[in-house]
């Protein structure tokens, strides 16, 4: 595999008292999708709370194009182009999508900025017709759009997507599966974290199940998919 | 962040501090002047507020910790050093920011938020009250007196026009430095933190260093009041300086004006004292009148109008205009 564009290796992280991640290994390549697999509570959050930088990593390291990344504070995560987009979406009800999309491209320049906003209304144009719109008004779809679209702005070269399937109806499900295939055939390497297997397995060149802080089944997300032993770890049979 | 231009971003503060400034033209009473002085100051403590929990949504019920701290460091650089008054004031103001990067750093870093945070800047008010009432060099409980000299040179006007004007320029001041914040990068930052920190963390702001920074600024101004006061009274005691009184008005023009909006705290500030004034026109010496109506005002401005005095009347306009409409 050629270098890898993240990699992290034995990584533990916890709160208090309680280790949730015991020791993972992960590497995304450029251009990839790779999938986090598991139920509630299995560490799924923390794992990206740890990547991006929200809470301290106790273990292992974590290296973004070769550096390493863990232990340097959030900002300084993002501006080296691991972007997170958040579980439940976070967006800013009470801004308008507009400016839910500039707050994404602060930490780069003006032009830049424009470039980024056009790029992202030429993904998404329902956000380029909604743009002066309050964001709380949006539906649950259009709001995941503009947290994607938000984290677009912030030039990723890695997008952490965490579970954006989440509390949306099983059409604009496919549709945000489709959308997250057309951003990685434009060249995004993408870390997918859901509870939605099969879907995520479709489209995940390889995946990782979770389960209890360790992954227990990684694999090629096709052969993942048809894995016998995948039905067991995840029902935790 | 908003993309109007300059003069419609501008235009309506100048053109409210221009139409203000009219005032003592219009009238020498004494009392009402006395009244727009008390007011601006309010409204100037409640801008400062304004900055840290209207757009930061950091409420604190401590503000008083600023405004005495300003109006004593101006006070006594004057009383005990003999400095001039307005590097005494500039002193004021400097030093209260100062308390406020202290306190935002010791309560930020320790992720205080919400009703904790408001607690801890409560319990700084006090504590600083009940020093500077038990401590000789600030003159312990009978108050710093600071030397009647009237002249324009040491900060002191024999007209309250003046005093009136400066008041104006100084809110009108900070009105406009507050829609340039609102209009910055920073800005953006701070209003992210409040409707999400977290969302803004993951954005990649540094939203320690916002808080940090906002707490500095809205102290600053607050402090800056607190100065004011003390050159218009020329007397400050601990009860004044630090007590809860300043805490609360300072929150509550902002709330019942519109929390977050440039023009809200002036727009509170004016409406309460009015009402207040009224009051005691009608309802005579009742002890506590005002106070009652404050409380009642708050619970219905809360009940009936989440925006304040601004967002209810904006609405009242489009309610307006929707009627018109065929």
């Amino acid at each position: 595999m050629a270098e890898p564009l993240l990699s992290i290796r034995g990584l533990v992280a916890g709160y208090g008292g309680t280790e949730v991640l015991r020791g993972l290994d992960l590497d995304v390549a450029p251009g990839e999708i790779v999938a986090v697999l598991g139920s509630n509570g299995v560490g799924k959050t923390t794992l990206n709370k740890a990547l991006s930088g929200v809470i301290p990593v106790r273990g292992g390291e974590i290296r973004l194009e070769g550096k390493r990344i863990d232990g340097s504070p959030s900002k300084d995560i993002v501006e080296a182009g691991l972007i997170h987009v958040p579980e439940g979406r976070r967006i800013f009800p009470d801004m308008t999508v507009l400016e839910n999309l500039e707050l994404g491209s602060y930490r780069r320049g003006r032009p830049r900025r424009a470039q980024n906003l056009e790029r992202v209304f030429a993904t998404f144009p329902r956000l380029l017709e909604r743009r002066t719109q309050r964001a709380g008004t949006l539906s649950g779809g259009e709001q995941q759009m503009l947290a994607i679209g938000r984290g677009m702005m912030a030039e990723p070269r890695l997008l952490i997507l965490d579970e954006p399937s989440l509390g949306l109806s099983p059409l604009l499900v496919e549709e945000m599966f489709a959308l997250v295939q057309r951003l990685n055939a434009e060249g995004l390497a993408i870390l997918l974290v859901e509870q939605n297997v099969m879907q995520s397995l479709a489209l995940a060149n390889r995946a990782h199940v979770l389960e209890n802080g360790r992954f227990v089944l990684s694999g090629r997300g096709a052969d993942l998919a048809a894995d016998p032993e995948l039905e067991k770890a995840y029902l935790g049979l | 962040m908003s993309r109007s231009g300059p003069v419609a971003a501008y235009g309506p503060i100048l053109a409210v501090a221009l139409l203000l400034a009219m005032l003592p033209v219009a009238t020498s009473a004494n009392t009402i002047l006395n009244s727009m002085v008390m007011a601006l100051l309010i409204a100037l403590a409640g801008q400062g507020w304004n900055i840290l929990g209207g757009y930061g949504g950091q409420f604190s019920f401590g503000h008083a910790v600023f405004f005495g701290t300003g109006a004593y460091v101006t006070a006594l650089l004057q009383a005990r050093f003999g400095v001039n008054a307005y590097v005494a004031f500039a002193a004021g103001i400097a030093a209260g920011a100062m308390v406020g990067t202290i306190l935002g750093y010791l309560s930020f870093r320790s992720g205080l938020r919400g009703s904790y945070f408001a607690l801890v800047t409560l319990a700084f008010a006090e504590v600083f009250r009940i020093l500077a009432n038990a401590t000789a060099f600030t003159g312990g409980a009978a108050g710093t007196l600071v030397k009647l000299d009237v002249r324009p040179e040491n900060f002191q006007f024999s007209s309250r026009a003046v005093f009136f004007w400066i008041a104006l320029g100084l809110v009108t001041a900070v009105m406009l430095g507050v829609r340039f914040m609102e209009r910055s990068r920073f800005g953006a930052w701070l209003v992210a933190v409040r409707e999400n920190e977290d969302a803004a963390r993951a954005l990649g702001v540094d939203t320690l260093k916002v808080k940090i920074q906002a707490i500095t600024l809205s102290a600053g101004v607050t402090a800056a009041a607190g100065g004011f006061y003390v050159q218009y009274f020329l007397f400050i005691d601990a009860n004044l300086a630090y007590g809860t009184w300043i805490s609360i008005e300072a929150l509550l023009v902002p709330i019942v004006g519109g929390l977050g909006t440039v023009f809200g705290p002036l727009i509170g500030a004016v409406a309460l004292h009015g009402l207040a004034e009224a009051t005691k026109a009608i309802a005579g010496r009742i002890p506590g009148i005002d106070l009652a109506l404050y409380g009642s005002l708050l619970v219905l401005a809360i009940a009936f109008a989440p925006n304040g005095l601004q967002g209810l009347m904006a609405k009242i306009g489009r309610g307006l205009s929707f009627g018109r409409a065929p």
